[in-house]
């Protein structure tokens, strides 16, 4: 298993470890629901380092992008990050990414941790098929260091350490600032649902920072939060997770990334995902919450007047609803909110209805 | 960290603890080490008083916010008793997984079965060769 530059600290304050993605990460660092809870009302830091950073750079880094990205990039200004999918020829979701535009012609890619190599691969490959010589593609995901801080009072605790404007920067968006002193990337975006920021640097130096924000954030209640908060945190938020609401067989539309999918311009499964959305999807991904007792989980049978009709693709126990929720497949003509399902939980089917996303919204 | 695991009974491969009374009775739950792999625990799945289990069937569920888990009997017999507080109060096994957060007592029909599980030491150097 991969170590992350953080690993030793969460072994010295005895996290609980597990794997993810390939990675040795924390899971919890004392409870799963105190570090959710924390997090909404005050504030978490996150170990992410696991995940992958892939620099594009040079005169052709803007037309590769957009050859393989989802999302129209040509409006996109320096210091700006967007959303985006990679699609493979059939539409299929090879990762979600975030986009940064650092500079004139110099981007960076943000993976999820299990599609970091598969991620490179394929934009080397479109780099050959489109003949984008004049883009540099590099795997910076080894040098880079990279923490979250999230919740209500994030941008109070990281004020204290960095330079700049922090108060105005808007939502995804990034500055290239100094925190600790250290040069680093911010931006106020995450995987929470909270106000909170994406603090990047290198490896080598992403200890200092994790250090000295749990120290100047613990008057503040900032906590670290491991893993399994981070994924309560996510669905609550209705938030996807590649390798359960995503995978290569299934498309933007099919999900909630419709939004992130522009059609009017070409990238790679652009035709197919065009067809499909003059033809209609068959399935869609829905929110539901259990009416009877029970926890629906990753692989779970969905029932509907006596068939099998989806799987759920996550499920928890919602810390801040204190109800058990999850995200399934359905077909679409069952996914309006308040349609009865039926989750087959082991030898038992439970009662569920279809809710609207997301199951949390913070208040502004 | 985990607690370190009591030496007054024995544990299983499945992190299950078995607590004789010196006569018929084994109190049971799962270990610390269980609680923190699992999680906070949200739910407990009870058998019912009068069932009748083998060793190492599973004699109830434990569902945390990260997954479900069985939970396996450490010897056989028959459950004469369960803890109810579970029903309302799941998180008992999260903060005493050893004392309050017992799952069910079994009137086993053979006593010997629990020297085939292993002591707290044999448990402990278990944990280190199979940390998950």
């Amino acid at each position: 298993m991969k170590k992350t530059p953080l690993y030793e600290r969460h072994i010295a304050v005895g996290a609980t470890m597990t794997e993810f993605g390939g990675w040795a990460m924390p899971v919890q660092y004392s409870s799963v629901i105190d570090e959710h809870r924390n997090t909404r009302s005050l504030a978490g830091l996150f170990d992410v380092c696991h995940m992958g950073e892939i620099e594009v750079r040079g005169p052709q880094a803007l037309e590769l992008l957009q050859w393989v990205m989802s999302r129209n990039l040509a409006t996109q200004q320096i210091g700006e990050m967007k959303l985006s999918a990679i699609t493979n020829r059939k539409g299929g979701i090879i990762d979600d990414v975030t986009v940064y535009k650092r500079g004139e012609d110099h981007y960076m890619v943000v993976t999820n941790a299990s599609t970091r190599e598969g991620d490179l691969d394929w934009i080397l490959k479109a780099k050959q098929e489109k003949g984008c010589l004049k883009a540099d593609v590099t795997d910076l995901s080894d040098a880079t260091g990279k923490i979250d801080i999230q919740g209500p009072v994030a941008q109070k605790i990281l004020l204290e350490i960095v330079e700049g404007d922090l108060g105005s920067l808007r939502f995804y968006h990034a500055m290239e600032t100094r925190v600790a002193g250290i040069p680093a990337l911010v931006s106020r975006s995450g995987y929470t649902g909270e106000d909170g920021f994406e603090v990047y640097t290198t490896a080598a130096r992403i200890g200092e920072i994790w250090d000295l924000l749990l120290h100047i954030g613990n008057p503040h209640g900032l906590k670290p939060t491991g893993l399994g908060a981070r994924d309560t945190l996510r669905l609550e938020a209705g938030m996807m997770l590649f390798g359960h609401e995503m995978c290569q067989t299934v498309t933007p539309f099919e999900v909630v990334y419709g939004w992130i999918t522009d059609l009017d311009k070409d990238f790679i499964g652009r035709d197919a995902l065009k067809k499909q959305k003059e033809e209609g999807i068959r399935k869609k991904l829905v929110g539901f919450e259990m009416i009877d007792r029970g926890i629906a989980r990753h692989g779970y049978p969905v029932w509907a007047a006596g068939e099998k009709i989806g799987e759920v693709t996550s499920g928890t126990f919602s810390p801040t609803l204190e109800k058990a929720i999850g995200l399934a497949f359905v077909p679409v003509s069952l996914k309006e909110p308040g349609t009865e399902l039926e989750i087959g939980i082991r030898s038992q089917r439970a009662k569920a209805k279809v809710a609207p996303l997301p199951f949390y919204r913070r208040k502004k | 960290m985990a607690k370190p695991s009591p030496q007054d009974r024995q544990y299983t491969k499945e992190h299950e603890w078995a607590k004789s009374d010196g006569g018929n009775t084994v109190t049971m739950g799962i270990t610390d080490h269980a609680q923190e792999l699992l999680t906070d625990v949200v739910y407990v799945e009870l058998p019912a008083v009068g069932r009748k289990v083998k060793q190492m069937q599973p004699i109830a569920v434990v569902e945390s916010v990260k997954s479900v888990s069985d939970i396996f009997a450490p010897v056989s017999g028959e459950v004469i008793e369960v803890n109810q507080a579970l029903e309302a109060t799941p998180e008992l096994i999260n903060k005493d997984a050893f004392g309050e957060g017992w799952i069910a007592k079994i009137k086993t029909d053979d006593p010997s079965e629990l020297d085939g599980l292993m002591t707290a030491e044999g448990y402990e150097e278990y944990l280190k060769e199979n940390p998950h």
